[in-house]
């Protein structure tokens, strides 16, 4: 089937649904998604989004814009970071002007707490600047920008699962989809198309992403030739659930949780003095696998390690207002009551701060002269405006989805006056259907799981907070491997409708390719920086190293990977400590 | 220890009717997820097996399910929060809804019943500026409802809805309440209205299906009864 619109958002998700919000009615919109709208992953951020309101003490947008460069361990690009920081305060605005439920402060203006990273004054001191919903801002967030797509009847194709862009001579023309419920082939002509596609937190044996977040986005942009910026660089949250990787949240921390040893130690004073257990997230992750490493960690029943986060002293009255959904899953998933245990955490695999290419109008750049494609946009975690540069800070990945998701509505609202439906290929669902053709045809003797699970372990392994070369090379080598493997691939389920056994083989096909970038450009850069620390350069190194990375498919056996030079407005790099 | 999970199967390409097959798995750990068990299913056993799932941590509402007789989601329900008899667990598919396949239900007409109730901000002036002020205490009213995830346990729970399809269900009322009951909206009469109906709020028999049934733990039998409440006192 053959549909054609204006405009295809893809995955509705926070920058979805805001892009959705501001195409005009005027033009044919529709939303695809492979979960049902209010499923997707931005409903399980927790702790807030910030802007400087300043409605609990004095804050500033060039405070925040300082604290996510300074966050982002300079490699975030100064004029998308002012963009958003400036954006900020209408962002939330407007989100509260649409009925957003907000905490609120005595005198009824939407409250705020701390959050690792953000601080007063150029780094002086912690600040006030998430705007929250107990622990659930994500969630009513999402809520929220749905509530006001069925106000404007946007339409939805949801459980629809994206398989291919259709880009030729360098114009994107649609894209190609399988109908979840029947199996069949749907392309989608179109003369926008918008990515907000999330994150691939998949590709790791422990992550806090929904089983959704398999770099389904990244992957399809970089096999049509799309080059992926900063792939390197991917943030472990310090405070998964033992085990488990369920995040929990930052604003623990913000509330007065403490981070402990075995020894019951708060080990963060010694690596952040001034802001302690508000340091940013690679800074703490490093902090709780040194801990762990040097003998300080505490042992689990099965011999592994955690550390403990300590929320006992804050007070039934906070965790239960405040805190009610993290603590809630300590007690489901590890029978931990956080009033008078530690809650066991680990570093988690969390966000990617790398990915599609954009320009601050969402518009796709395809190489490293700033050249965009004329129909194709992204937005969200599965872009790199760059604003969160080597490092993202809490709460402003819901701040990125809002203004961002709004800047490229409105950049496709303009795009759509001269723009006419570009000549759709014959061979348009070629890829697609001998994609499908090849899993329904092998036999079953390779099974889709064991890939899976040596991929996610030897990206765990070779590619997590610490990485070192050999080991590193070993796993990309590991990673080529599985990718061969992958092609002899097949199933059980031979049926059309609902054949969720063939799409999660194709999403595995999207997390080795992601994988693949994931590790290569960690092998290609030869320095620490942000949440890429590499034990065998482990300094900074602007004389070589400020800029970013750009990777690009090639029919060859080694990627190419190109450069492009970081901007830099107000804040000159600056050793980056707290 | 070990466990045989058994589960509703049905593949409308291939069955006439709805069976249910046995899967003994070993190694189960009395900490593991309902969910955890399903994919051990289908990956080491038979990929057909076909749910949904996403987040895995109870924020989705993807997975909601029937499991020993009553709905809950896979995700968050432990081996160990279960009474289990002779070694064995029983999933089915929640009721009450169309069955797609597997544990999979069409829930279309869910959604729709959110539809019904108007569910976003109608606000009678132009915002201000800034944000709107609102209390603390009059923001925190709001949570308890703003915190259902579209799951689906509570509405196909409810033996009302069981005899009536086309009765509009505690989710959509939970949805009704959180905005009936913020003080920004303006649209109480027209949402009161809409649930004050031959399949609106009078159906709803207080049987506590709804409360019980409720991952989130949500007491939307006595936010059913806020809105009654609502609608009585407009009429004196």
């Amino acid at each position: 089937m053959i549909h054609q619109y204006d405009v295809i958002i893809v995955g509705a998700g926070g920058a979805g649904l805001q892009a959705a919000i501001e195409i005009p009615t005027e033009s044919s919109c529709a939303v695809l998604t492979k979960v049902f709208p209010t499923r997707s992953h931005t409903g399980t951020a927790q702790g807030g989004v910030s802007a400087a309101l300043g409605n609990e003490e004095e804050d500033s947008w060039e405070w925040h814009a300082f604290d996510t460069v300074k966050g982002g361990d300079y490699l975030g690009d100064q004029d998308a970071i002012e963009t958003m920081c400036k954006d900020a305060i209408r962002a939330i605005i407007a989100l509260e002007h649409m009925g957003m439920p907000f905490n609120r402060t005595p005198e009824g203006k939407i409250a705020q707490r701390m959050f690792g990273g953000h601080t007063a004054n150029f780094g002086e001191k912690p600040v006030r600047r998430a705007c929250y919903s107990a622990d659930r801002t994500g969630h009513v967030m999402l809520q929220t920008l749905y509530e006001q797509c069925m106000k404007n009847d946007v339409t939805f194709f949801n459980e629809f699962h994206v398989m291919d862009l259709i880009i030729r001579d360098g114009v994107c023309r649609g894209l190609v989809a399988i109908e979840i419920k029947t199996g069949e082939i749907h392309i989608f002509h179109a003369k926008a198309v918008m990515f907000a596609t999330g994150g691939y937190g998949r590709v790791f044996q422990i992550t806090s992403n929904a089983m959704a977040g398999t770099g389904d986005g990244f992957e399809m942009a970089y096999r049509n030739g799309v080059p992926l910026e900063d792939m390197e660089f991917v943030q472990f949250h310090p405070t998964g659930l033992w085990k488990l990787g369920i995040l929990v949240s930052e604003a623990a921390r913000g509330e007065g949780g403490i981070l402990r040893n075995k020894d019951g130690e708060r080990f963060m004073e010694r690596y952040a003095p001034s802001i302690k257990d508000l340091a940013p997230r690679d800074m703490v992750s490093r902090a709780i696998y040194t801990e762990i490493k040097e003998g300080r960690g505490i042992e689990a029943s099965d011999g592994s390690f955690y550390v403990g986060l300590d929320l006992t002293h804050l007070g039934k009255e906070i965790i239960e207002e405040k805190l009610p959904e993290i603590t809630g899953f300590a007690k489901t998933y590890l029978g931990v009551d956080a009033n008078e245990e530690w809650i066991p955490v680990q570093p988690t695999t969390h966000y990617a701060m790398g990915g599609i290419p954009t320009t601050i109008d969402a518009e796709v750049i395809v190489d490293e002269n700033n050249t965009t494609m004329p129909g194709f946009y992204a937005a969200g975690e599965c872009a790199c405006v760059s604003v969160h540069g080597a490092n993202r800070l809490g709460t402003n990945s819901l701040l990125d989805i809002l203004v961002f998701g709004r800047r490229g509505g409105k950049k496709i609202t303009e795009f759509l006056v001269n723009a006419e439906l570009p000549e759709l290929p014959d061979d348009a669902s070629e890829w697609t259907r001998n994609t499908i053709k090849r899993i329904r045809n092998n036999d079953n003797s390779v099974k889709m799981i064991d890939v899976r699970n040596e991929m996610q372990f030897t990206m765990m392994d070779t590619c997590s907070v610490f990485r070192v070369e050999e080991s590193m090379k070993e796993g990309l080598q590991k990673i080529k491997e599985l990718q061969e493997k992958y092609l002899l691939v097949g199933i059980d389920d031979k049926s059309k409708g609902f054949n969720t056994d063939l799409l999660e083989v194709v999403e595995l096909g999207s997390l080795l390719n992601t994988a693949e970038t994931i590790i290569t450009c960690a092998i290609n850069r030869k320095e620490s920086r942000g949440a890429h620390w590499r034990e065998d350069y482990a300094k900074r190194d602007d004389t070589n190293w400020l800029k970013h990375s750009l990777i690009f498919g090639t029919t060859g056996s080694t990627p190419d990977i190109r450069y492009k030079p970081v901007i830099i407005k107000q804040f000159e790099p600056k050793e980056r400590v707290y | 220890m070990e466990l045989t999970v058994r589960i509703q199967r049905y593949d409308p390409e291939k069955d006439s009717a709805p069976h249910f097959e046995d899967y003994k798995l070993d190694n189960v750990n009395k900490t593991d997820r309902i969910l955890d068990l399903l994919n051990r299913i289908k990956w080491e056993i038979d990929g057909g097996l076909t749910y949904r799932r996403s987040c895995t941590h109870g924020i989705c509402g993807s997975d909601a399910v029937k499991i020993n007789g009553r709905n809950r989601l896979a995700c968050s329900v432990l081996v160990q929060d279960l009474k289990i008899s002779k070694s064995r667990i029983q999933i089915e598919p929640i009721p009450a809804l169309p069955l797609q396949k597997d544990l999979l239900v069409d829930m279309s007409s869910f959604f729709e019943k959110y539809e019904i109730v108007k569910p976003y901000l109608i606000p009678k002036d132009a915002p201000p500026e800034r944000e709107r002020y609102q209390s603390n205490e009059d923001a925190e009213l709001l949570f308890e409802s703003a915190k259902c995830i579209h799951c689906g346990s509570c509405s196909t729970s409810c033996p009302s809805l069981w005899v009536n399809e086309n009765y509009i269900g505690p989710a959509a009322f939970l949805k009704a309440y959180r905005f009936i009951f913020d003080t920004r909206d303006d649209a109480t009469a027209e949402r009161l209205d809409l649930i004050d109906s031959a399949d609106g709020l009078w159906r709803c028999h207080t049987i506590f299906n709804c409360v019980e049934a409720c991952p989130k733990e949500i007491d939307i039998t006595w936010h059913i009864s806020q809105l009654k409440k609502a609608a009585l006192s407009r009429e004196i």
